[in-house]
């Protein structure tokens, strides 16, 4: 169905070029508001306005009526505002006008061609076509809104000032103003290395422990009749829903009753608490689609039931183990809130270290830091999803 | 039916009635279920419900008071709270034995810290006796009343007395009546004077705050759900990695960058005054404030409204909508009319998730909210590690944790528990 969508947005109207009267005065608008940005950077925005609606609007012109064909017309604009952005504000410069010109080019041909209705169903009205593409700028800022806290981050960590902003030599990509320096004082600083170990002593430890009792769990959870199926359900998967703050405190005041407060067990059957509920909740899912008929063949066959578990339904399940277990290390790596309750100073992980940082002494290293973990996070995300395909694939299902 | 010639129970191949041993069967697969729960249950319970219980008995406990001064507490129940005179020379008698084996065990400074909560000038009363108390001569000493009265001349204060005995009890409301700013006074339970009101207003902030997150959540996860669902899969599993990176990225990392944004010299104040819109001296005040949580917690938690979103959209047919249209409905009445009801339970959904979880936020308002824009749990984590007020810390919590077990309830009754889904 999803499919035939997609086949049927590919050519629905027949397009045909678009009067001087539509598309000039369009591009001219957009000429006026980039103006107004480039105009009040410079000191007037009104001034911008009407340059750049001028500019942009004769560019338009000039392109669908006096150069015969587009490609050269495009790489022309592109190359004039290139060699105009380099004149007039160097590398910075050559960027900002590089993608004017891309994007004033495209966007003249596209609404000139009247390449915008294509793939939208013919009996749509303007207003309609024109609501279609604000959503798209809505959405799009949206993913902005989403992504842009993760980017900006990754360019601040090589600053080789101490500021947590771009200095003037960054703008100007001069390659003085960048450096490692966060880096080397990331993996010198005996407080951050600590607390890289005592992060990796912790996570896999908690993650075996979740791993191991849940897989087993959600095993006896998936059968037919199990009594209290609802209650245990919600016991097991509280510590994800009870306010991590909640969990700390109470952890804080147990634990240092039976003597576990401060120690690194303690720190470790915490995180373990704490990651059940994620390898619960996806392992009971991938048994969802387990057909059970299979264990009844082995058992059939002879195989004695710890044989079948691990030749017949393990191999199975393990994507959601897997990912389960995925979940429950990056709970564990990424938790701070019960480990500063819990823990003591011997236990001082990296997600601890980041947050006395950042009240306390305010140090660049943290965005080194920060970057590091983008790229392991991505890293755990494209594993995620191939062990979903493989998933999806081992059940029959094609995957998307 | 003409042929059974048996007329008794069907009997299964070993000659036990059938019924009986389906029973014994399904009996042992329960069994067998529970045995494969049980070591994960018990691993729980010990480690994670245990703790929340201790947590709630801490919110009442107040063994304090008639642990320290055993038999004070036993003279001073025959003693009438609403009487205008100090007890009288048994009572007094009974402190001094009290007192020295106090000292003894140093046990007096930790009481007179625990009374400080409740009535200022107590914690000092306390030490001041205890450096005294040695003096005492418990065999032949008469006229106790008067030689605590030369140490200090709040011991004949009534109000001191009074506040002993409320809280000589082994249970008290009293940490509770103090979470919602009330406190326990001889004629019963009393609100705090207006300027020591605290935590209402807190708790009240914490709701509107964590109400204002969720809107902001369905008002920009919305439409980013739509279009996922709505998109040729390829496009919208690309455009999902953009959903799904920061539902992976560290908190911390995450929370970091909201604060290298939003500061006053951070990448959005400098890209303003660079493009003229705001003047270099008054530049936004985004950061340490309401504005700081509210945004950067909108961002954390959106993944968690657009997830249960897209998975309530990805099953909702694209023609319904055209089919409207077709039979003359305008964008808004079909969008409004048909999608719209359709994709309510995934609103549902959404909004309970990121309020269950922005109502006990604590890393982000920390960071990011100053003093005005931090929650109730900020306040709780400064009881439990700053200020030693475990038992008040404990009946906020107890609060808190009432709140979010309701709407977890909720959550279950609407959604189900197992319907959760992690990561699309």
């Amino acid at each position: 169905m999803l499919s035939w969508g997609a086949d049927l947005m590919a050519a629905l109207t027949p397009i045909s070029r678009k009067p001087v009267s539509f598309y000039v005065p369009v591009v001219a608008a957009f000429g006026a508001l980039a103006g107004l940005f480039v105009g009040t950077a410079q000191g007037s925005g009104l001034m911008g306005i009407v340059f750049g609606a001028i500019l942009m609007g004769a560019v338009a012109f000039v392109l669908t009526k006096l150069i015969p064909n587009e490609r050269v017309g495009r790489w022309g604009l592109f190359g004039v505002l290139v060699i105009a952005g380099v004149l007039l504000g160097g590398i910075p410069g050559l960027i900002i006008g590089g993608a004017f010109g891309w994007f004033f080019g495209w966007l003249t041909f596209w609404l000139f061609e009247g390449r915008y209705r294509g793939h939208l169903a013919p009996f749509l009205t303007p207003g309609q076509v024109l609501w279609h593409y604000a959503f798209r700028v809505i959405c799009g800022s949206i993913f902005v809104f989403l992504i842009t806290p993760i980017i900006v981050v990754m360019p601040l960590s090589f600053n080789a000032q101490d500021f947590f902003t771009f200095t003037p030599e960054m703008l100007r990509f001069d390659p003085a103003g960048y450096s490692l320096k966060h880096y080397r004082d990331f993996f010198n600083n005996e407080d951050w290395q600590n607390a890289v170990r005592n992060s990796i002593r912790i996570a896999p430890v908690a993650t075996l422990l979740s791993v191991g009792f849940g897989t087993l769990a959600a095993i006896g959870l998936s059968q037919p009749h199990v009594p209290f199926r609802r209650a245990i359900m919600a016991v097991l998967i509280s510590p994800m829903i009870v306010p991590l703050i909640i969990s700390a405190a109470g952890m804080y005041f147990f634990y240092s009753r039976i003597g576990l407060q401060g120690t690194y067990i303690g720190v470790v059957l915490a995180h373990a608490a704490l990651g059940i509920p994620f390898v619960i909740i996806t392992v009971t899912a991938t048994l969802v689609g387990f057909d059970n008929s299979l264990t009844r063949a082995a058992a059939n066959m002879g195989a004695s039931p710890v044989r079948t578990f691990f030749k017949v339904q393990m191999p199975l399940i393990l994507p959601g183990v897997i990912s389960g277990g995925l979940f429950a290390f990056i709970t564990s790596f990424d938790e701070v809130v019960v480990v500063l309750f819990v823990g003591s100073a011997g236990q001082k992980t990296l997600p601890w270290q980041m947050f006395t940082g950042l009240r306390e002494q305010i140090s660049p290293t943290i965005l080194a830091v920060a970057t590091l973990l983008v790229a392991i996070s991505i890293l755990l995300l494209t594993t995620l999803e191939l062990l979903r395909r493989r998933s999806e694939r081992l059940r029959g299902i094609t995957p998307t | 039916m003409s042929d059974t010639t048996n007329n008794g129970p069907v009997l299964a191949a070993d000659g036990t009635p059938l019924k009986k041993s389906l029973r014994r069967a399904l009996r042992m697969q329960k069994m067998r279920a529970l045995a494969l729960i049980a070591p994960l249950l018990i691993f729980v319970l010990v480690t994670f419900v245990a703790p929340i219980a201790d947590m709630l008995f801490r919110s009442v406990e107040n063994d304090i008071v008639s642990d320290t001064l055993p038999l004070t507490v036993e003279e001073l129940a025959k003693w009438d709270p609403n009487s205008t005179e100090a007890p009288d020379e048994a009572v007094f008698k009974a402190l001094a034995v009290d007192f020295k084996a106090a000292v003894a065990e140093k046990a007096h400074t930790r009481l007179g810290s625990r009374l400080n909560y409740e009535m200022t000038g107590l914690s000092s009363l306390f030490r001041k006796t205890g450096r005294k108390a040695k003096k005492f001569d418990l065999e032949t000493g008469t006229d106790f009343k008067t030689q605590f009265e030369d140490i200090d001349k709040d011991w004949v204060d009534p109000e001191v007395w009074q506040t002993i005995h409320t809280y000589s009890p082994t249970l008290t409301s009293g940490y509770f009546l103090n979470a919602i700013d009330m406190q326990k006074s001889p004629d019963g339970p009393e609100m705090r004077p207006e300027n020591q009101q605290i935590y209402l207003k807190l708790f009240w902030r914490t709701l509107v705050m964590s109400v204002m997150i969720t809107c902001s959540c369905i008002l920009l996860g919305y439409p980013v759900a739509w279009i996922l669902a709505n998109l040729p899969p390829r496009t919208a599993n690309m455009l999902m990695i953009l959903v799904l990176l920061p539902f992976w990225t560290s908190l911390l990392v995450r929370t970091s960058a909201w604060k290298v944004m939003l500061q006053q010299q951070g990448v959005i104040n400098e890209t303003l005054v660079w493009l003229g819109i705001v003047g270099t001296d008054d530049r936004l005040a985004l950061i340490n404030n309401q504005t700081g949580t509210i945004i950067a917690m909108t961002h954390i938690l959106l993944p968690f409204m657009i997830l249960p979103l897209y998975s309530v959209m990805a099953t909702i047919p694209q023609t319904y909508l055209r089919a409207a249209k077709s039979m003359g409905a305008t964008n808004w009445t079909a969008f409004w009319r048909v999608y719209f009801p359709q994709s309510v339970p995934g609103i549902g959904a959404g909004s309970i998730l990121v309020f269950i979880l922005a109502i006990g936020y604590y890393i982000t308002p920390e960071i990011v909210g100053g003093t005005s824009g931090t929650f109730i749990s900020n306040r709780i984590a400064y009881h439990i590690s700053s200020s030693l007020n475990w038992g008040l810390g404990a009946a906020l919590g107890a609060i808190l944790l009432a709140a979010v077990m309701m709407l977890y309830y909720a959550y279950d009754k609407i959604v189900g528990i197992d319907n959760v889904k992690l990561g699309g």
